[in-house]
């Protein structure tokens, strides 16, 4: 059978830099293709050429074996391929009707066929097993739902070839599984997946083959079943990597004694819909994870530690002295919040690196009697956190932001806290949608902080992480503390079972 | 209860404008015995058309998440021209045709700058405003022109019993509300005013839906400006003077989001209308200072976007995510 896409050697350069060198593969008719490589490998590159918006400068691509050669998105669509980005495209004030048929409403006349909407609308959310009334806007709908009328919106055009794009990122463990069911429904109904993802288990359990990326070539290309997750990792990074976890000291305060010595202490924080009588105490050089279902209560609980939402109950020590007031004063004590969304709440996307590096720590720089920026003493301490947090020294500091890789993006953020030499770091999510080589770089970096005396909070929906790099893992359940384990015990199934709602 | 009085809260914030609208007509019926009469609605309504008529080409507008500021100088514009024409001996089809005219070129022009030069609409309706106004001033000579009976007759014609420029404001908002809700271009333009990259990326020529809207507005604003023209019966050097407040503030009171991509011309906008109409009719009856009209009109637009404001940032609050919920006892 000949395969639904081919890439033929297609190259393509930015500023003379070649970013997709010499890129062959196939997608075969009814197949999932699992895509993977490190941020950076050039799979946008790649699935932009395939989308039109990008030509390629050298080679070709067939399509249902005619030559294809999209000049816009439009000719994509057109020809059948259906993309889910990420970032859903979706408009939340318009019904999930109207999203699916936008650019192409059933009309009679000058008016829209609203009754023959609906029932297209209602056709097409039951192929994908939305059971919900198309006149329902989409504000309504969970980034769940919202990902399945993406694939709702591929099927309107009858798409042959779906580009999925890291659609598990935000998902719940149940929301992912509808999601693979309905695209395993997709590939046995005769159409092709194409399925990029960081998420390597997933792209092991459902592709029939698998490409790997790495520095714009092709380094693997693999039917699925035989395949390991060691020798996929070994492929992206090009080396062995050995050890994604750096090996852990044992929990020290910082002052040479094993004696662990409270830095944090948290009693009874409680708060309508949010935190039921949380308490728990952060030691010194400790670093502390906390576990949990998507939705049990973890980054709202952060954000109350950080000032940034209120508690109704209970009391935040830190170092016996007890925190009030506004995030701002939370800063001055010395306490840092990396932001789960760091496109919307971490970044500047549109400012320099040096810009975003300097936000939270800007009037220690400021010279008084006028207070004004003394930049050669600014230069010089963002010089020294860009090594800290080992940025890519080919990065411009007045590079906008937005430029950068997702691993890149968030050693900016990093680095920004880390000027303020926070002894109490709150990391939501630090690691999402960055390539393994940049976590071992994070993981190392909470490491070296904690060792300073920090504690570190850490939150993240990927258990194997926190048993790696944790001293000890606090599990939160509709939003109570329902476990509680210490690094010699720590046990996946123990730790699940915690996190499962009562 | 605490939930009930968050949903009471948002009705109510919701529907502000109704309550509003009940608020001013109670006040002034108190004050004055010749505010609530039969004569004096029927009145207000025909005051209400020329506002309602721009405030819905305004809507269109602001739905993209954009903002008209020439929409007075247009309507100063048209009723320099119309007037000129029938001081010319002008035939009236010939009249309106030039008027058209006027208010679609004067949109195709915003419409131009804002998506063919990718000017910011607030600068570059502010530019051409000023050159509205210029051209106007110099086509009347800044003398105000007066217009003889035959062209007033248009503001006090009746057709079955409606005045003339209430059934023209009628159908405006009828053919606008039917675009909006009815229309893939309608549907368009609240994706484009929700997110313009997203609209480009799903395919809309968003080009094209942004300049109609434009376009809409300045065609909306010369018919505006002739119905306010048919009952001042003059076109003075300040004609249309900040009316583009006026019709921002009649959208927005109306619920049309200054955000882009929420809102919509009926029953929103018209009520808008009518409720600073009111307003200003009520000032009038009860012979108010005229000096106290632009401070009572500014406090109306600012309620209207602390309303704005207001709803969205208590919406964005409690839609916040729940994860647990309360049990009650």
């Amino acid at each position: 059978m000949t395969p639904l896409l081919q890439f033929e050697a297609v190259e393509k350069s930015f500023f003379g830099v070649r970013v997709v060198k010499q890129v062959s593969f196939k997608v075969g008719q009814g197949r999932i293709l699992g895509l993977v490589g490190e941020n950076g490998a050039g799979k946008s590159t790649l699935m932009n050429l395939l989308g039109g918006n990008l030509q390629p400068d050298v080679g070709s691509m067939q399509f249902n074996g005619n030559i294809f050669a999209p000049k816009s998105p439009g000719n994509a669509r057109d020809a059948g391929i259906g993309f889910v980005h990420q970032e859903l495209n979706l408009f939340p004030n318009l019904s999930i009707a109207e999203n699916l048929f936008l650019t192409d409403f059933p009309v009679n006349g000058p008016f829209i066929r609203r009754g023959v909407l609906q029932q297209r609308a209602a056709a097409l959310l039951k192929q994908v097993g939305l059971d919900l009334p198309p006149v329902t806007p989409v504000e309504h709908l969970s980034t769940g739902e919202r990902q399945l009328v993406e694939i709702a919106h591929a099927l309107s055009f009858d798409a042959r070839l779906i580009i999925l794009d890291e659609p598990t990122t935000s998902l719940s463990t149940r929301e992912s599984e509808r999601l693979f069911s309905l695209m395993r429904q997709l590939r046995s109904d005769g159409r092709s997946i194409i399925y990029i993802s960081h998420a390597l288990g997933d792209i092991l359990r459902l592709s029939d083959d698998v490409v790997v990326l790495r520095d714009g070539e092709v380094v693997g290309d693999f039917s699925a079943a035989g395949l390991d997750q060691s020798k996929l990792v070994s492929l992206m990074v090009g080396r062995e990597l050995k050890q994604l976890f750096p090996t852990r000291k044992p929990a020290s305060a910082g002052d040479g004694t094993n004696e662990p010595s409270s830095l944090m202490d948290v009693r009874g924080i409680s708060q309508a819909g949010v935190a039921r009588d949380i308490s728990f105490t952060l030691h010194r050089g400790e670093v502390l994870g906390i576990s949990g279902l998507m939705g049990a209560g973890r980054t709202e609980l952060a954000r109350i530690l950080f000032g940034l939402d209120p508690h109704e109950l209970g009391t935040i020590k830190v170092e016996g002295l007890e925190l009030t007031g506004s995030p701002k004063r939370r800063i001055q004590e010395r306490m840092a919040f990396l932001t789960e969304s760091r496109r919307e709440d971490g970044l500047c996307l549109e400012a320099s690196i040096a810009d975003n590096m300097a936000l939270v720590t800007l009037p220690s720089h400021a010279r008084t009697p006028l207070r004004l920026l003394d930049f050669t003493r600014m230069r010089e301490a963002l010089g020294k956190i860009r090594e800290a947090v080992r940025l890519q020294s080919k990065l411009n500091d007045g590079q906008a932001v937005k430029t950068l890789s997702g691993g890149n993006q968030q050693k900016v953020v990093l680095a920004k806290w880390l000027l303020a030499e926070p002894r109490i770091l709150i990391l939501d999510e630090p690691t999402r949608g960055i390539d393994v080589g940049a976590k071992s770089e994070i993981y190392q970096l909470i490491h070296e902080l904690a060792d300073k005396g920090a504690g570190v909070l850490v939150i993240s929906s990927e258990l194997e992480e926190l048993t790696g790099i944790c001293d000890r893992i606090m599990v939160m359940s509709a939003g109570k503390i329902t476990g509680e384990f210490a690094s010699v015990e720590f046990d996946r199934e123990r730790i699940l079972n915690a996190a499962l709602p009562a | 209860m605490k939930n009930s009085f968050r949903r009471f809260l948002i009705l109510a914030l919701n529907h502000a404008i109704f309550l509003l609208f009940v608020a001013v007509l109670l006040v002034f019926s108190l004050l004055s015995p010749k505010f609530f009469t039969t004569g004096n609605l029927a009145n207000l309504l025909v005051q209400s058309s020329s506002t309602a008529v721009v405030g819905v080409g305004m809507t269109f507008v602001l739905l993209t998440a954009g903002v008209d500021l020439s929409v007075g100088a247009i309507m100063f514009v048209a009723a320099a021209v119309a007037g000129k024409l029938v001081l010319l001996g002008a035939p009236l089809p010939a009249v309106l045709i030039a008027i058209v005219g006027v208010g679609l070129a004067s949109g195709l022009v915003n419409a131009l700058l804002v998506t063919r030069l990718g000017i910011l609409a607030f600068i570059a309706t502010l530019a051409t405003l000023y050159v509205g106004r210029g051209f106007g001033l110099w086509l009347t000579q800044t003398r105000a022109m007066n217009l003889p009976d035959s062209f007033l007759t248009l503001g006090t014609t009746k057709l079955a019993g409606i005045p003339l420029p209430l059934l023209i404001a009628a159908f405006v908002v009828a053919l606008a509300h039917l675009t909006l809700t009815r229309t893939p271009f309608g549907r368009q333009i609240y994706a484009v005013g929700n997110n313009l990259d997203g609209a480009k990326k799903a395919g809309l020529n968003t080009g094209r839906v942004l300049a109609s809207a434009y376009v809409l507005s300045g065609l909306c604003a010369a018919i505006g400006g002739i119905l306010s023209l048919a009952q001042l019966g003059a076109v003075s050097p300040t004609f249309g003077t900040n009316r583009e407040f006026t019709a921002i503030a009649a959208a927005v009171l109306g619920g049309t989001s200054l955000f882009g991509g929420r809102g919509g011309v009926f029953p929103g906008t018209v009520l808008g209308a009518v409720l600073i109409q009111s307003v200003e009719n009520g000032l009038v009856i009860l012979n108010a200072d005229p000096y106290l009209y632009p401070l009572v009109t500014a406090s109306i637009i600012f309620l209207a976007v602390l309303l704005d404001s207001t709803r969205s940032r208590l919406l964005a609050h409690w839609s916040r995510r729940r994860v647990f919920v309360e049990k009650t006892i």
